[in-house]
């Protein structure tokens, strides 16, 4: 099994009118700056493109060890049109957690 | 007056949550206020619309079982009671408390009600105020307009408590000024405070969704284990003058309180993490810091903020047609393929019976419901085909579960189960911005102090 985001980090999906939030939390603070070179926009539009239009913006909390992303044009319309069953997207977390990463052990990155 | 702390808990973070583990806060937290957050973004749309057919309504239906549960303790213990159950008619929610009041032989408590956060005759006069969503003014929704409220602050909150009244009831107001209000109101925080009003919206977020910063929402099995699932303990804040946080949770509650659960609770629907705007701050969490000091015991630092802008936001609440629904399922053999071919059989009936919709939507549960379709993954045992569309005709709205549930006798073979068809009435909402000085928040006290 490949390295997934589910390996370093926990996460929770919140929403705004068609915006949905999905933080990154790592477990442990040393896989913070792997995650910040690895798990970019670019790779989180791709994982969410049958489900979103995006765009996603990531936002940086090291204080936190953690990174929000926001995702636009997720949600359907918004939570109070949305046809689908989620009309929330509260499960769009378990979508983040499945994203594989480049494999580099699962253990955390040495300290450089 | 340094070493005072306030324990402020929070008791509801939707009108469905449960009631007896703020029952049980109420009953072994030492709490000093209970505050419930009642309120969904649609809710106060349509709270609106049932004080239209009934003008004593319009408040949370799920006042009177909250009250009458939370009433004896809360009045025995002095616990002050702090709640957006008002929803769009906070007068008739007061009246309804005081009866549950009576009724239970409690006496006659004063409500202090806050009002003025229900902007829609003035709205209705400026139709040229721009929709936040998609730029489009105002006036395209007002024929359908059915609700406009401004998210008041917890400066009018404070002032109600002000009052003395026991029990502050509001309509439309952000989540964390409820629980911000009372700080405000214990210690004597001014809007001037920056730092200790920072620390109060960062508390009232971390609090206005109950178990959602002691467990719920966050346990996952065998990587993020939570004790004692099905007795979650709801969380307080103890505060101090000086903004220092604490949260906690109900004594011998299940539940966990840590640095994790309250970090996916502080990110939680924020989008900015330097710029979370409520009616009382501009919130900063760059810098916020957890600490866990005890068990179920989190120090939280570091919340910054700016002023509060010049502006309310306001939501408006329209109708928009009618969402259609219809659920049937498959297993075994060719189960996908025969969902799949029930879903085309659907649409065909539906073309043919000449309904159309704004916007349409096929999924099998079990493979894409939630998630999108990639098109590459297993196909499961068994699947349920739901359709569902959205439409301006009720007659189109109801033909389509009538069809889907109609492939039990006209559709692919084997097909069970399927659902009585459902319709739901839209209530749909866009969001704008009303200057400070428009808005006219005020406070009325039902019943003598």
């Amino acid at each position: 099994m490949s390295l997934r985001v589910y390996d370093l980090a926990h996460s929770r999906t919140g929403d705004k009118g068609n915006t949905s939030n999905i933080s990154v939390i790592c477990y442990h603070e040393e896989d913070w700056e792997f995650l910040q070179r690895e798990l970019t926009p670019e790779r989180v539009m791709e994982a969410f493109r049958h489900i979103a239009r995006g765009p996603v913006r990531r936002y940086e909390l090291r204080n936190l060890k953690a990174f929000n992303f926001v995702i636009e044009n997720a949600l359907g319309g918004g939570v109070t049109v949305s046809l689908a069953q989620d009309i929330h997207g509260k499960s769009l977390c378990s979508v983040m957690l499945g994203i594989e990463l480049p494999d580099r052990g699962r253990t955390a990155a040495p300290k450089e | 007056m340094n070493g005072r702390t306030v324990r402020i808990g929070s008791g509801a973070g939707t009108s469905d949550d449960r009631m007896t583990p703020a029952l049980e806060l109420a009953e072994r937290g030492e709490i000093d206020y209970l505050v419930f957050e009642c309120l969904a973004e649609r809710t106060v749309a349509r709270e609106n619309l049932a004080r239209s057919r009934d003008p004593g309504k319009g408040y949370s239906p799920s006042l009177h079982e909250r009250m009458r549960m939370m009433l004896p303790v809360c009045i025995e213990k002095r616990i002050r009671i702090v709640s957006n159950m008002g929803a769009a008619n906070p007068i008739g929610g007061a009246r309804a408390a005081r009866r549950e009041v009576q009724e239970l032989g409690l006496g006659d408590i004063p409500v202090a009600v806050v009002l003025g956060d229900d902007v829609s005759a003035l709205v209705r006069s400026r139709p040229e105020l721009t929709l936040l969503e998609n730029g489009e003014p105002l006036e395209s929704l007002l024929p359908r307009l059915v609700s406009a409220n401004a998210y008041l602050g917890a400066d009018v909150i404070c002032e109600a408590l002000a009052t003395g009244a026991p029990i502050v009831l509001t309509g439309r107001v952000a989540d964390p000024s409820l629980f911000l209000a009372p700080m405000m109101h214990e210690f004597g925080w001014s809007y001037d405070d920056l730092p200790r009003i920072a620390q109060g919206t960062a508390a009232g977020h971390l609090l206005e969704c109950t178990a959602s910063v002691s467990g719920g929402c966050f346990g996952w099995p065998g990587k993020k284990d939570v004790p004692d699932m099905a007795r979650l303990g709801y969380p307080f804040a103890d505060v101090r003058s000086d903004g220092s946080i604490r949260i906690g949770k109900t004594p011998d509650s299940g539940g966990r309180v840590d640095v994790m659960t309250c970090t996916e609770q502080q990110i939680y629907e924020i989008h900015d993490p330097t710029n979370y705007i409520t009616p009382d701050c501009v919130l900063d969490i760059t810098r916020i810091r957890f600490t866990q000091e005890a068990k179920d015991r989190v120090r939280v630092e570091g919340a910054m903020a700016r002023p509060r802008t010049d502006m309310y936001k306001v939501t408006v609440g329209y109708t928009d047609g009618y969402i259609g629904e219809g659920e049937v399922s498959y297993g075994g053999i060719d189960a996908v393929a025969r969902a799949k071919w029930a879903a085309d059989i659907v649409k065909e009936r539906l073309r043919l019976r000449g309904f159309t919709y704004e916007d349409f939507r096929v999924d099998l549960i079990g493979i894409s419901s939630l998630h999108g379709d990639t098109g590459d993954r297993p196909e499961p045992y068994e699947v349920r085909l739901r359709m569902a569309g959205r439409t301006p005709d009720r007659r189109a709205a109801h033909a389509l579960g009538f069809e889907v549930r109609a492939m039990h006798l006209n559709g692919p073979g084997g097909a069970g189960g399927a659902c009585e068809p459902r319709i739901r009435d839209v209530l749909a909402v866009k969001s704008l911005l009303l200057p400070r000085e428009l808005v006219k928040p005020q406070v009325v006290v039902e019943g003598s102090l």
